[in-house]
């Protein structure tokens, strides 16, 4: 059991509109550190610019509300230079994946221990209403009265081509979701990118209608768990089966499938051909943690090489760092 | 020595080496300004690199210049012009010329002086003599036949062919050596020690060395004479000295503040010239704890030493004028976030890609305004190759006392040429002090609170008690809040002003007359070297000159206005249309100096300063 409540992270009055699909996220972000249990004062949580990006001043922990994109890589030096700190980056849509898109990748090419936060509602919300890179093709907004002439980012395809390690996904509004994936993603040691589908209520209402509500979710999405059976629906009657290349729905026990036909869920899978094509799926929409797969850390082999090459080499400060250098005397 | 060879002794002489990019010129010129500062000379180096990564091979711009001046005494600038020209193929003899005096002597590799070599530089004539000849060289030529006797002497040696001729240089710099009474045996150390896993080519190497020493010893005849400067020694420059250029001394003064410090050094940074050899220098020593990040763009390379700051580390990043342009953001977000960060600017030539590998001190405006804001910041220019040490030094120290980024200057001369460089102890530094928020102050704390000197407490994450969040709004003064209120942001932006203007920097020194002085030439930075050297050749003629020459820039030295406003005359003298010129004047009332502006990508000439200088008195 953690010492901690969700009332030791909690700090401050959010000032999001009411019914803002940030609320909801904050609060499972409280429940799921004080399930996790890392001090407040080891927790730096960095933000850029926008609506989501105010997160941090509702934190009880160390933080930083930086500049527009910029978190990830703000976030790297802070993880980098003291990787005792559980270090959390917030971003929107915008945020995260147009200003701070090089960054985006970068960090989860590298693989930095960083829980990486993006909280998707396709807007830009704090500008007041312009499509942002996720919002779909020929989306009507302020900045594109005529409907948008090109295609989104989906942001786990970005990750993946990235050679992100972790993807997890889940809707604000599902607080057990939520924190299930917040936890795994404090568990799984690199870059964890969890994407959080969050509805703007003033300038993009009902964009992930389909899974906002509990009965939605029961109908078009599906929760995935390593090692279990790929099955969903109100009374889990559908399974998802490999046809060829792709992933198909299917009806349990109709058409000749059985649940020996429904796949398995495996989020340790080196390859992620399948778990890139679970979440790009429309319906259902894919929950929960999708891809989750070991592998080394930039900021363990910094600091991992920093130790060997102090063990390899026979200067260690500054005075013994000159005596390297062919010297001269002047007598 | 033969009996009948002129020796002349001289207090200064320059040697230019020169050739194809590939032909090891940068080497050469190394290990011969080495031998030199081992035997006491002061010395000062100019390499003079093309930008191109390799121009065809023996064209007229792949040739790639290495300049070094050896005096009896301190050397301030690398020479205007040289006294020994070693021009290894026609492409440098044909754009290297014009750094020679009426009674310079050129050096050629004869062998390389074929038709087919002369057509790429673009000649009419078909050998040697008719290239000279059409380009009207009056000076003494020297031709050796340097690629035959290289090949030559390593006929038994079982290198092939083209590594045979890598070692070219080494034959060129034996010759040299002789003309300059130099001691073989520091280059044959140098050598051992350079290839000390490859003990074969370091023997190679030396004994093309010898044979080039051999050839102007037997063949006098073709050299009319031979110098000797012999070292002025003075007890104050007792001690153990090294050969250091500017960026590997900007990265050591920043490895030793750190140490002094206690802090991890965290280096974010993005590849660009001339300021990579930052980032590769310090990429070496991990033993020390170094922690070096290459960023995926400039922009990261800020932000993450930004966050390393925040984090405890001593946050840096290293770039040049166009990566300032891309930094600025994160730059601003530690003026109002007041972290420590150092952000080392290597000039080169603007705007945009510019001249990547020349110099100028066109970032001045740059690095004290190019911000959105009110975002007053420290800048220190550092004067010379050895005082990037000083001045990294100086930067980290205000950097992490005043909770402020600092930028540090350099430029790629400063930046690539060296001097010897004192091995600094590091016991006599002065400590630098952080200002940790004291434990007493648990539970009454918010991040702006500020001691006497405004400068606000340093948290760093990791403490219990001491949660805070920083960022790029305006921040209540008292609570720490996001703020918008009217009255808080003026007292914000006055408070980080203050901050600033209450650094305490040293004053700045007036060298030469300084009683009685005509006129008073003033500067900053890289060019100290040129215009200390013109002020003494003034004075040597009998005029009254001083030389005030700035390093902090940002605080200005409080003396500032005194200095000026003393002398009859002043002239500010800089690579820029007058950066600084107007710094001053919008600091000190009523300064109205003359210029001196020069935008030529190249170091300052001391005879053309001379010229200019004399027509103010």
């Amino acid at each position: 059991m953690s010492e901690y409540t969700a009332k030791d992270y909690k700090k401050g009055q959010p000032r999001w509109c009411p019914g803002c699909g940030d609320h909801f996220f904050l609060a499972s972000l409280h429940k799921a550190m004080a399930e996790i249990g890392v001090a407040p004062h080891n927790v730096a949580v960095i933000s850029g610019i926008g609506c989501s990006s105010r997160l941090p001043h509702y934190m009880a922990t160390y933080g930083m509300n930086t500049i527009h994109g910029r978190a990830a890589a703000i976030a790297t030096g802070c993880k980098v230079s003291n990787p005792n700190l559980s270090v959390w980056q917030i971003s929107g849509d915008g945020d995260g994946l147009a200003i701070g898109g090089n960054h985006f990748i970068h960090a989860n090419r590298r693989n930095i221990d960083l829980k990486m936060i993006l909280l998707n509602n396709r807007i830009y919300g704090l500008t007041k209403g312009q499509y942002s890179p996720t919002s779909p093709r020929g989306f009507v907004s302020k900045s594109s009265p005529y409907g948008t002439v090109e295609d989104p980012f989906r942001p786990a395809e970005l990750c993946f081509g990235a050679r992100g390690h972790f993807f997890a996904r889940a809707v604000a509004t599902d607080a057990e979701g939520t924190v299930n994936i917040l936890k795994s993603a404090h568990a799984h040691k690199g870059a964890a990118v969890c994407e959080i589908l969050q509805n703007c209520v003033i300038f993009n209402d009902g964009t992930h209608e389909a899974v906002y509500t509990k009965e939605g979710r029961a109908k078009n999405a599906i929760y995935l768990k390593h090692g279990e059976k790929m099955v969903f629906g109100e009374n889990n009657e559908f399974g998802l089966v490999q046809e060829g290349f792709g992933v198909k729905v299917v009806t349990i026990d109709q058409d000749g499938y059985t649940m020996d036909d429904v796949l398995v869920h495996d989020a340790h899978c080196e390859d992620n051909t399948l778990q890139l094509k679970l979440a790009m799926m429309e319906y259902p929409v894919a929950l929960g943690v999708i891809r989750d797969v070991e592998a080394p850390t930039y900021d363990d082999a910094v600091n991992a090489q920093i130790e060997e090459v102090k063990a390899a080499k026979k200067y260690h400060n500054f005075a013994e760092l000159l005596e390297t250098n062919d010297t001269w005397e002047v007598k | 020595m033969a009996d009948n060879l002129k020796v002349e002794e001289l207090d200064q002489v320059v040697v230019r080496f020169s050739g194809d990019s590939g032909d090891g010129m940068q080497l050469a010129g190394n290990i011969f300004s080495t031998i030199s500062a081992t035997v006491g000379n002061g010395i000062c180096t100019f390499p003079d690199y093309p930008a191109d990564i390799r121009a065809p091979q023996g064209s007229l711009t792949g040739v790639s210049g290495f300049q070094v001046s050896i005096a009896a005494d301190k050397a301030f600038t690398p020479g205007d012009k040289c006294d020994v020209l070693v021009a290894m193929n026609p492409a440098a003899l044909k754009t290297q010329y014009k750094f020679c005096k009426p009674t310079s002597s050129i050096i050629i590799d004869v062998d390389s002086f074929k038709k087919a070599d002369l057509e790429k530089a673009q000649f009419e004539a078909t050998d040697a003599a008719g290239a000279i000849a059409e380009m009207g060289i009056k000076q003494d030529v020297i031709e050796v036949p340097v690629t035959s006797m290289v090949k030559d002497v390593l006929a038994d040696s079982g290198m092939d062919p083209k590594a045979m001729l890598k070692c070219r240089n080494m034959l060129a710099l034996g010759l040299v050596c002789y003309i300059f009474n130099r001691d073989l045996s520091i280059a044959e150390k140098f050598l051992r020690e350079k290839f000390a896993k490859k003990p074969a080519i370091a023997e190679n190497n030396i004994k093309v060395i010898h044979a080039g020493y051999d050839f102007g010893a037997n063949t006098h005849a073709s050299v009319s004479h031979t110098y000797n400067v012999v070292s002025k020694q003075t007890p104050a420059k007792k001690g153990r000295y090294m050969d250091i250029n500017g960026n590997k001394a900007t990265a050591y003064g920043l490895i030793a503040a750190a140490e002094k410090a206690g802090l991890r050094l965290y280096l974010g940074s993005y590849p660009i010239t001339p300021a990579t050899d930052v980032l590769h220098e310090l990429s070496k020593h991990k033993s020390l704890g170094v922690t070096t990040v290459q960023c995926e763009d400039e922009i990261a390379g800020c932000a993450s030493a930004l966050g390393a700051s925040f984090a405890g580390a001593l946050g840096v990043t290293s770039t040049s004028g166009p990566g300032i342009c891309l930094k600025s953001e994160a730059m601003n977000l530690a003026v109002i976030m007041e972290l420590p960060l150092v952000v080392i600017d290597v000039q080169r030539g603007g705007p945009a890609t510019g001249l990547p590998t020349k110099s100028e001190q066109t970032d001045l405006l740059q690095c004290l305004f190019g911000r959105n804001g009110e975002t007053p910041m420290p800048v220190i220019a550092a004067t010379s190759p050895a005082d990037c040490f000083e001045s990294a030094y100086a930067a980290c120290k205000i950097a992490l006392e005043h909770m402020t980024p600092v930028v540090f200057m350099s430029d790629a001369y400063i930046a690539n040429g060296s001097e010897a460089f004192k091995l600094p102890n590091l016991a006599e530094y002065p400590a630098i002090n952080p200002p940790y928020v004291p434990e007493s102050m648990k539970g009454t704390w918010t991040p702006y609170m500020r001691d006497e000197r405004d400068v606000r407490y340093w948290a760093v994450p990791g403490r219990e008690g001491f949660a805070h969040i920083l960022g790029g709004l305006e921040k209540d003064s008292k609570t720490g809040a996001i703020s918008t209120n009217p009255e808080n942001h003026d007292l914000m932006c006055r408070l980080r002003q203050s901050k600033i203007d209450k650094i305490q920097v040293p004053d700045v020194e007036v060298e030469g007359d300084k009683d009685d002085a005509d006129l008073l030439i003033v500067g900053f930075g890289g060019t100290y070297g040129h215009l200390h050297a013109a002020m003494d050749e003034m004075r040597a003629a009998g005029k009254k000159v001083a030389l005030a020459h700035f390093r902090y820039i940002n605080p200005l030295p409080k003396n500032t206005a005194e200095v000026m406003k003393k002398y009859k005359k002043v002239v500010v003298a800089e690579q820029n249309l007058g950066q600084f010129a107007a710094f001053l004047r919008m600091k000190v009332d009523g300064f109205a100096p003359a210029q001196f502006n020069e935008v030529k990508g190249q170091p300052f000439v001391v005879s053309e300063l001379v010229a200019a200088f004399n027509k103010l008195i």
